[in-house]
């Protein structure tokens, strides 16, 4: 296999060089006209036609207790039943994305509604029905639901996606000693990912063989999760996820569907469909952690942050080792000569907390960004002046210089094209009739990681290429980048490449998580696109760096060789693999950018609208501007929803999720969101992977809610700091006087 | 989902002898049925029946035919012009998608969008009379401020309803025996009290046939919805509002709101205050202070007192502009 660690800096590629001219062009997604044909499978939708059966997952409808008994009499005896499978083995939620291991509920209720059993029928309808027929005996447990009545009994865990403590200097000290302290506390609510496809999986065996089709994100994790949820050997196991209908980290893990799925094929000889319904996706999947912050910042008196501090207190259920890691960004965006990051984990009995759509960062910003915006008004300085004064030269935590960081830059773009100067300077100056206007901005960012992944080029006689690996696509445009890369770096026009993924009999991939996808998988393909050159240019008996690959034909000197010549009826398969290196710990990566926001909030009844939502970003090379800006449209949609709608609620009583549908569950509607401007600077990371490009879906949701919220200060002179800013909270802030005249 | 039995009625009079449930767009029972919380053993299809005409009638009014879709209704140019609070709360509810499936005698029977309402394994009275209400001391953000009981505190989702009530729309029935009646709006609700499984005055196997509109009344018509997304969402306080001024005096005013109680709300005290007075902001706290005399907070639904409150007088103030 062909390997290339990024060990140090990239210098000029094919990819600069431009030749085919279809890199970073916004061209259609591969796979759009399969989509909204509906030829494109989701994991339900397979095995059409073949004699299937139907599972239907049983809950337990108690906060937390112990198992006596499950009779299952009444529902087995109901005509079309096939079985009911039950027992250690069942799930209770979705697995945490870092680990093979499996939340199997080994007799216990760890949460209200969790799977309990599953029963497998003729028909879903049957299913069911006979699901409300299983009887399950529980020993009711003492539950607890909440965390503000257990602040500061918070767990620091090594299983999270970042260190628990990140700390530099004595901060206490530094903020004791600071001229001017800030200090105040935030609340984050906790989220579902609410992703389109619910989780579902088609279980099929083959002897002792299984194929799986399941809705998930990385592939040869989650086949490990599935074949330890049943106990066989990985390499008995076949899953496959061709079509996603997003994931946004909901997915990273696998849901108890695929398992039981399994276990239910095996029990009844035949293939068993199973799709969880919206009730148990929102209450037997994975959800996002509330959160508590406490951000202190110490500055001079003149507003130069010189400490800062973030401490978060988040939920998990007991055993569980992820947090929420909201000082994710804190740790490298933000000055300060002493700092202190930590995350502590309180224990509830509530549903698995895990990611969900950029975890740390879409709740970390929250708080930080409001902060800033808080900051900078006790200055009496503008929101832009203060972030350009306190703008760290290198990585403040480990002094690392930055790999790129053109956030500045974003700020600035961000300003001039949203003409932020017209921004009303003081809050609550400005009104259209019975709307309050208010502006507001922030900054963006992400931590850019890049992963292990590999990828195969399969080129046919005729001089095709197929590039096949594991990654998915769920729906951010793996598949188009992924074709871009390979016809750009080969010289093929875009319609002689096609690609295969999600598929582990694939090579094994980073697959789709962190905004790595693009990044890694792409870098595969630049590998293995290389080393097909080197097996051409061996062919032709020159260098590789001499030859120009253009609508497949190879350019050297003045010959000018079709490709179906130089392969001479072969088939060549190269593989190509990209590690992460040197690169990832002597730079300090991360996409940057800046949100900028206009908002209405109704004097009388505190409803506050979005007008007008612009992002600047920068994520090194963008691979194809159509996907990257479409990718970010769902972070400024997303971030609508952190601001003023999303709170997943939980009954502190009975530890039930009561909004556990779409109806009650708030996303932004169409009507919530303006047009939506996104502007992606030109931009190169070298550091960051061959492709000098860096993550990107994440990178948009980061901070939004907060330039939201400061709008909506700016508009009402209201600083709300418990998400999300709903009319209750702003109504005691608004003009007495109600309607247009007031 | 319950099996149950399915039958289709071919016309009104069968509809009724056929004795079951009676479905129509089914937005909101198939939903409920699918949950379990509703467990009808016999569904009776009407949507054959001859109900979908909006006919003028005698005394200058609408006849509504209770198939009529709540798009269609809305659009309707009769409605549109003559009725414009009724279109407006049509198009504040739901989705498209919904509206065209959605028909005005299941509108009227919406039931509760209480989440102890919708989850079976939770107490809620509605749902199992005697089991207690979850609501109270739970997450009661939608809920009733005023006519709740200790019993139920669930709000009517409607606002079309609201509409009607404001209107002083009729609803026309034909009973399981054949016989036919009209019921007022105003009398067609029932508030919780001690049995809030009964949401109307509809008897077992009674069919909603159409409701009836009097004939246009003048005036400026408003329904201002406020929730808490721009669409798709129930509304935490609704108002219906007809107000007609005369020489610089309020000389009509018909006010009904959604989202305080377990009916659309009127309240005649509001009315007649309103009534031969000159409009003024402190005229219109007066009219808040009567309609929210005995409002009662849940805790989470407190904030539904200042805001139907500032929500009325915002109506009041736009709606008597320039008078």
């Amino acid at each position: 296999m062909n390997k290339h660690v990024m060990d140090e800096a990239i210098g000029e590629t094919r990819l600069d060089r431009n030749t085919q001219g279809v890199i970073g062009k916004g061209v259609d997604r591969y796979e759009g006209k399969l989509k909204v044909s509906g030829k494109a499978p989701y994991a339900y939708e397979h095995l059409i036609g073949e004699k299937v059966a139907y599972g239907y997952v049983v809950t337990a409808p108690i906060g937390r207790a112990k198992v006596k008994s499950i009779d299952a009499m009444a529902a087995q005896s109901l005509a079309g039943v096939l079985t009911v499978v039950s027992g250690d083995e069942v799930l209770h939620s979705s697995a945490q994305p870092l680990s093979p291991a499996v939340p199997a509920m080994k007799g216990e209720i760890l949460h209200y509604n969790q799977p309990v059993a599953l029963v497998v029928a003729e028909s879903f309808e049957i299913a069911r029905q006979a699901a409300k027929l299983v009887k399950v005996e529980y020993e009711a447990k003492e539950g607890h639901y909440e965390i503000e009545s257990r602040r500061g009994t918070g767990r620091a865990t090594e299983e999270g996606p970042m260190p628990a403590d990140t700390k530099r200097g004595d901060f206490e000290k530094a903020f004791a000693a600071a001229e001017v302290q800030f200090d105040q506390t935030y609340r984050t609510p906790s989220y579902q990912a609410a992703a389109m496809e619910p989780h579902a999986s088609v279980a099929k065996w083959d002897g002792d063989q299984l194929t799986i089709w399941s809705s998930c994100q990385l592939l040869d994790l989650n086949v490990q999760q599935i074949a330890n949820g049943i106990g066989v050997d990985p390499s008995k196991v076949r899953l496959l996820s061709p079509y996603i209908g997003g994931g946004f980290g909901s997915k990273l893990g696998i849901g108890p569907d695929a398992v039981l799925a399994a276990l239910g094929a095996k029990a009844v000889g035949r293939p068993v469909k199973l799709a969880l319904t919206r009730q148990n996706v929102f209450q037997a999947t994975s959800r996002r952690g509330e959160t508590i912050q406490r951000v202190r910042i110490g500055t001079t008196k003149d507003g130069k942050i010189t400490c800062f501090g973030h401490e978060s207190e988040t939920a998990n259920a007991e055993g569980e080792g992820f947090f929420e890691p909201s000082g994710i960004s804190t740790v490298f965006l933000y000055p300060g000569e002493d700092r202190l990051v930590t995350h502590r984990v309180i224990t509830t009995d509530v549903l698995t907390a895990s990611a969900c759509r950029a975890p740390g960062e879409a709740t970390g910003m929250l708080a930080t960004e409001s902060a800033l915006d808080e900051l900078a008004e006790r200055f009496g300085m503008d929101p832009v002046a203060f972030r350009k004064m306190n703008e760290p030269e290198k990585d403040p935590q480990e002094d690392l210089p930055f790999s790129s960081r053109r956030l500045l830059d974003c700020i600035d773009e961000g300003a001039r094209r949203f003409n932020w100067a017209d921004r009303p300077s003081k809050p609550a100056a400005r009104r259209e009739g019975e709307w309050l206007i208010g502006y507001g901005m922030s900054s963006a960012s992400r931590a850019n990681s890049l992963m292990a992944s590999s990828a195969e080029i399969e080129m046919s006689p005729e001089g095709r290429a197929i590039v096949k690996t594991s990654m998915t696509d769920i729906g951010t445009g793996t598949y188009t980048i992924l074709q871009q890369i390979a016809a750009e770096m080969l010289g093929l026009p875009l319609d002689h490449v096609d690609v295969l993924l999600g598929d582990t009999s694939l090579p094994e991939s980073s697959g789709s998580g962190g905004s790595w996808g693009a990044n890694s998988a792409g870098s595969s393909v630049y590998v293995a696109a290389e080393a097909l050159i080197e097996e051409f240019a061996k062919r032709l008996g020159v260098e590789a760096e001499t030859l120009t690959l253009k609508d497949g034909h190879a350019i050297s000197g003045n010959r000018q060789i079709p490709f179906a010549e130089i392969l001479n009826g072969d088939t060549i398969k190269v593989q190509g693999k990209i590690e992460p290196g040197d690169t990832s710990s002597n730079t300090n990566q991360a996409s940057y950018g800046a949100h900028f926001a206009e908002v209405a909030v109704n004097a009388t009844t505190g409803e506050t609208r979005v007008r007008r939502l612009l992002t600047v970003g920068t994520a090194g090379r963008i691979l194809n501007m159509k996907t990257a800006t479409s990718q970010c449209y769902g972070g400024q949609i997303w971030g609508i929803g952190y601001a003023l709608e999303e709170e997943l609620v939980v009954d502190p009583r009975s530890g039930l999720i009561v909004n556990h549908d779409l109806a009650e569950y708030h996303v932004p509607v169409h009507a919530d969101v303006p047009k939506l401007d996104v502007v992606l600077l030109e931009d190169r990371d070298p550091h960051a992977s061959p492709l000098a490009g860096k993550g990107i879906g994440e990178l948009a949701i980061a901070g939004v809610g907060a330039a939201i919220n400061n709008a909506i200060y700016n508009a009402t002179g209201a600083r709300i700091r418990s998400y999300p800013i709903t009319m209750d909270k702003l109504l005691s802030h608004l003009p007495d006087e109600v309607g247009e005249a007031a | 989902m319950r099996p149950f039995e399915y039958a289709r009625a071919s016309d009104v009079t069968e509809a009724g002898k056929l004795a079951g449930r009676f479905i129509a767009g089914g937005t909101n029972l198939l939903d409920l049925m699918k949950l379990e919380v509703e467990t009808p053993d016999k569904l009776v299809d009407i949507t054959r029946l001859p109900l979908r005409d909006i006919e003028t009638t005698d005394d200058g009014g609408l006849r509504i035919g209770a198939l009529v879709t709540n798009s269609d209704l809305a659009a309707d140019p009769r409605i549109r012009k003559d009725y414009e609070l009724l279109s407006r709360a049509l198009l504040a509810g739901a989705s498209g998608q919904l509206r065209n499936k959605a028909t005005t005698g299941g509108n009227l029977l919406q039931r509760t969008r209480c989440g102890y309402f919708y989850e079976t394994s939770q107490p809620c009275n509605k749902r199992e009379p005697g089991s207690g209400c979850a609501a109270i001391g739970g997450f009661n953000r939608i809920h009733a401020i005023l006519g709740a009981s200790k019993n139920c505190i669930a709000t009517h989702p409607s606002d079309m309803a609201v509409a009607m009530r404001a209107l002083g729309a009729v609803v026309e029935t034909q009973k399981a025996d054949g016989s036919t009646r009209e019921i007022a709006v105003d009398d067609f609700y029932r508030l919780p009290g001690d049995t809030p499984q009964i949401e109307s005055e509809l008897q077992e196997g009674e069919l909603i046939t159409a409701v009836r509109l009097p004939k246009p009344i003048a005036g400026v018509h408003r329904y201002r919805k406020v929730r808490d997304r721009a669409s798709y969402a129930f509304a935490l306080v609704s108002v219906a509002a007809i107000v007609r001024t005369d020489g610089g005096k309020i000389a009509e005013a018909r006010l009904a709101f959604g989202g305080l109680a377990h009916m659309p709300w009127r309240d005649e005290a509001v009315e007649k205050a309103l009534i031969g007075e000159a409009p003024s902001m402190a005229l219109f706290d007066k009219a808040a202070d009567i309609l929210l005399a005995e409002a009662r907070g849940q805790g989470e639904n407190d904030f539904k007192i200042p805001l139907a409150r500032r929500t009325l007088k915002a109506v009041l103030a736009d709606a008597t502009k320039g008078a």
